[in-house]
C-alpha cells in the first residue's frame, strides 16, 4: 500500500465518522464541530486527487465562512436538547426502516453490473494548473449558468432584504443627516425679554 | 464561436435581466406614492421582451453558450405567453395589493426575476441551465409568498413551499446525478442519442428517471406529490396564488417535455407508464377533493391538480399531436386561471378577501358582466363548449384515443363530468342565490377591460382554436422531435 493509499483510507475513515459524529452528537455545536472535521478531510481527499483549487475552496468557505456563521448562529440559539430528543425513540423503527431501504437501493444501484469498471484518473504534468482549467471553464463553456447563478443570489439578496427590512413608525434612532443639517435656528430660540428693572433693596 | 452569435438568440433574456438591475435601483428612488413609474417600467420591459423575442426569431433551432440554451419555436411561443401571463398578472393584482400594501418594487422585481427563471427553463437545453432556471422561478416564488410577513397564514405556506420544493429540488438533482453517470453528459441531444445507443448500466438510468420524474410531479403539483399544492395556494395573498398557479405552468411543461421528450425518448416506454399512474390519481383526487372545499382558492388548487393531470394525460401519447395537445392545455390553462383569480381579486376590497363560495353568491344581481365572465371561465375549466377548455380537453383525449389508451380516455372522461359538479355549483352561486353583501364591486378600467377580453378571449379562442392548436403543433414538432 503506497502512502496515497494510507492517506485516502486515513481521511475517508475521518470523514465517515465525523459524518456519524454530526448525527449523533447531543449537542449542536458539537455537531457543528464534526462538520467542520468532515470538510477538512473531505478537503484531503480532494488534495490527494490533485484538485488543489478545490480543496482550498472547501476549507476556506465552508471551514473559514460558512461553518463559522452556523456555530454563531447555534451558539445563540437556546435549544432544549430535552425537547429536541422528545419522540426519537418513537419514530425509531419508521426511520430505521428508511433507511435500510435506501441502503438497500444504493447498494442494489452501486452493486450491479458494469459499475466495477472503473476508469484511473488522467495524471497531468507538475506546470498543469487546474485553477486555470477551472477559470477557463467557467468563463468559456459554462459561462451561461455561471451568470444565472449569480441572478440566483442577487433573487436571495432581494428576498432577504425584503423579508427583513422592516421600516416601524416611532423607531428613536437618530437621522444623521438631519444631525448634520441642523441651523442655529432649529434649536436656538432667542426670546426677547424686558430687561429686569433692580429692585430697590431694603 | 464569436459572441455575437451566442448572445442574439438569448437577447430577451438579456435585456430582461438588465432592465430588472435597472428597475431595482430606479425604484429605491421612488417614493411610495409613485410606485406606477415602477409599474409601468415593468409593463414596458415586457412589451420590449416580446418585441426582441419576436425579432430574433428564426427559422430552426439554434443552439448557443455551447449547447446550453436553444432557441426555437416553441421557445419563442412559450416565452410570448409568459410574458403576456405576467403582465396580465400585474394588472390584475396592482389594485388587490395597493390597498394591502404589499405593491412594492421587490414584489414586481421579484415576478420579473420569475420570469427569467421561466425564460431560462424554457430555452434550456442542458440539466444544468435547467435546474438553475428551476430555483431561479422557485426562489423568487418562495420569497413572494413569505412577502406578507405579518400574515401567519402566509408565512406557513412560505415554509411549506420552501421546504418542499427543496426536497422536490434534492429528488430532481439526484435523478439527474444518476442520469449522468448511465449516459456520461447533461445535454439533452447528446443524452437522447446516448440512450438510444444504449447505455452500459439499464438499473443506474431507471432509478435515475424515477426520481427525476418525481421531482418533476412535485413541481408540477400532481398526485401523489400534491400535498403542498393546496396549503399555498390558500395560504398566499391571492396576487401571489395567482403568480404560482399560472405563469409557471408553461414553464413546469417545457421542462418535463424537455427532459422527457427531447432527453430521454428512448425511455418512452418506462416514463409513459409513470405518467399514466400520475395522471389517472390526480383527476381522480383533484376531482373529488375539489368537492368538498368551501374556500374557492382551495377549490382551485385542487382543480389546478387535476388540470396538471391532464397536461400529463397528453404527454402519455407520445406522438406530436399528443405534445401538441399539452401545450395548448398549459396555454388555455395559463389563460383561464389568471382569469379565475383575477375575479377572486376584483371581488376583494381593503381588509376583505373574497375566497369562500359564499362571496360569489348573488354575484349575478351585483354585477351582471363579471358573473357572465365568471361563467365563461367556469365552464371553459369544467370543458364545456364552447368554450376553449372543452376544445383542450377533447385534442388531448383525441391524441389518447388515436395511441388505443380507450380505457384511459374513458377515466379521464369520467372524472371531468365529477368535476363539473364543482364549476357548475360557483355558476349557481352566482346566479340562483342571494347575495350576502351589496358592497358595490370597485372595478378599474384596467382590470375590468381585461377581464372582459379574458372572458370572451376563453370563448372565441373556443370557436376558432385552430390557430392557437396549430402554432403549438407545428412549436413541438420543430423543437421536440429533431432528429
Amino acid at each position: 500500500m503506497s502512502f496515497i493509499d494510507v492517506a485516502f483510507y486515513l481521511f475517508a475513515s475521518i470523514t465517515v465518522m465525523a459524518g456519524m459524529g454530526v448525527i449523533v452528537a447531543r449537542n449542536p455545536v458539537h455537531a457543528a464541530l464534526f462538520l467542520v472535521l468532515a470538510f477538512c478531510s473531505a478537503a484531503g481527499i480532494w488534495m490527494l486527487l490533485e484538485a488543489e483549487f478545490l480543496a482550498i475552496a472547501l476549507v476556506l468557505v465552508y471551514v473559514g465562512a460558512v461553518m463559522v456563521l452556523f456555530l454563531f448562529v447555534v451558539m445563540m440559539l437556546d435549544i432544549n436538547l430535552v425537547q429536541l430528543r422528545e419522540g426519537f425513540w418513537r419514530w425509531f423503527p419508521f426511520g430505521a426502516l428508511l433507511a435500510g431501504l435506501m441502503v438497500f437501493e444504493m447498494v442494489w444501484v452501486l452493486g450491479s453490473r458494469q459499475t466495477s469498471e472503473v476508469a484511473t484518473a488522467v495524471v497531468h504534468g507538475a506546470d498543469y494548473s487546474n485553477t486555470k482549467e477551472l477559470g477557463r471553464l467557467i468563463y468559456t463553456d459554462y459561462v451561461y449558468p455561471f451568470e444565472i447563478a449569480a441572478v440566483i443570489l442577487l433573487v436571495a439578496m432581494v428576498a432577504a432584504i425584503a423579508l427583513t427590512l422592516r421600516r416601524r413608525a416611532g423607531v428613536k434612532s437618530q437621522n444623521v443627516a438631519d444631525q448634520v443639517k441642523v441651523k442655529k435656528a432649529d434649536r436656538l430660540r432667542v426670546v426677547s425679554m424686558a430687561s429686569e428693572k433692580k429692585v430697590a433693596s431694603k | 464561436m464569436n459572441l455575437l452569435a451566442n448572445l442574439i438568440p438569448a437577447g430577451a433574456e438579456i435585456f430582461l435581466l438588465v432592465m430588472v438591475c435597472f428597475i431595482l435601483i430606479a425604484d429605491l428612488m421612488l417614493t411610495n406614492s409613485s410606485k406606477l413609474f415602477t409599474y409601468l417600467l415593468v409593463q414596458m420591459t415586457l412589451l420590449g421582451c416580446s418585441v426582441i423575442t419576436v425579432g430574433t426569431h428564426v427559422e430552426g433551432v439554434t443552439y448557443a453558450f455551447n449547447h446550453m440554451f436553444v432557441d426555437d419555436l416553441m421557445s419563442d411561443v412559450l416565452k410570448l405567453m409568459s410574458y403576456l401571463g405576467v403582465s396580465m398578472m400585474l394588472v390584475y393584482s396592482r389594485q388587490y395589493l395597493m390597498v394591502r400594501g404589499m405593491f412594492t418594487g421587490e414584489f414586481m422585481s421579484l415576478a420579473l426575476f420569475a420570469l427569467l427563471g421561466i425564460n431560462v427553463m424554457i430555452s434550456a437545453n442542458h440539466f444544468l441551465t435547467l435546474y438553475l432556471g428551476l430555483e431561479l422561478l422557485s426562489l423568487s416564488l418562495y420569497a413572494m409568498v413569505a412577502l406578507q410577513r405579518d400574515s401567519a397564514v402566509a408565512t406557513e405556506a412560505a415554509m411549506k413551499y420552501f421546504v418542499l420544493g427543496a426536497l422536490a429540488s434534492g429528488l430532481l438533482l439526484y435523478g439527474m446525478s444518476m442520469v449522468y453517470g448511465a449516459t456520461g453528459t447533461l445535454e439533452l441531444g447528446v443524452m437522447s442519442e446516448a440512450i438510444n445507443n444504449g447505455v452500459q448500466n439499464k438499473a443506474l438510468l431507471s432509478i435515475g428517471l424515477v426520481f427525476i420524474v418525481s421531482g418533476l410531479a412535485f413541481k408540477l403539483g400532481v398526485v401523489p406529490f400534491h400535498m403542498w399544492v393546496p396549503d399555498v395556494y390558500h395560504g398566499a395573498p391571492t396576487a401571489m396564488t395567482m403568480m404560482i398557479g399560472s405563469v409557471p405552468k408553461l414553464a413546469a411543461f417545457a421542462f418535463v417535455t424537455r427532459i422527457l421528450v427531447e432527453g430521454m425518448q428512448g425511455l418512452q416506454a418506462d416514463w409513459s407508464g409513470m405518467l399514466t399512474v400520475l395522471a389517472v390519481a390526480s383527476m381522480a383526487l383533484g376531482n373529488l377533493a375539489a368537492i368538498a372545499q368551501t374556500n374557492i382558492k382551495r377549490m382551485f388548487a385542487y382543480s389546478t391538480i387535476t388540470h396538471m393531470g391532464f397536461l400529463v394525460l397528453g404527454l402519455v401519447s407520445g406522438t406530436v399531436a399528443g405534445y401538441g395537445a399539452s401545450m395548448f392545455y398549459a396555454v388555455v390553462y395559463v389563460m383561464m386561471s389568471l382569469g379565475a383569480f383575477g375575479m377572486i381579486m376584483i371581488l376583494s376590497r381593503a381588509g376583505f378577501e373574497a375566497d369562500t363560495l359564499d362571496d360569489f353568491k348573488g354575484l349575478n344581481q351585483r354585477s351582471p358582466w363579471l358573473a357572465f365572465m365568471m361563467m365563461l371561465l367556469m365552464v371553459s375549466m369544467a370543458g364545456v363548449p364552447p368554450t376553449v377548455g372543452f376544445y383542450a380537453k377533447f385534442s388531448v383525449l383525441n391524441a389518447i384515443i388515436e395511441t388505443g389508451h380507450i380505457p384511459l380516455a374513458v377515466a379521464a372522461v369520467m372524472f371531468s363530468l365529477i368535476g363539473a359538479f364543482y364549476y357548475l355549483r360557483v355558476i349557481k352561486v352566482m346566479y340562483f342565490d342571494a347575495p350576502e353583501s351589496h358592497v358595490p364591486i370597485n372595478l378599474g378600467a384596467d382590470t375590468g377591460l381585461l377581464i372582459s377580453l379574458n372572458g370572451l378571449g376563453v370563448l372565441m379562442l373556443g370557436l376558432l382554436p385552430n390557430a392557437l392548436m396549430w402554432i403549438c403543433t407545428l412549436s413541438v414538432q420543430q423543437s421536440l422531435l429533431v432528429p
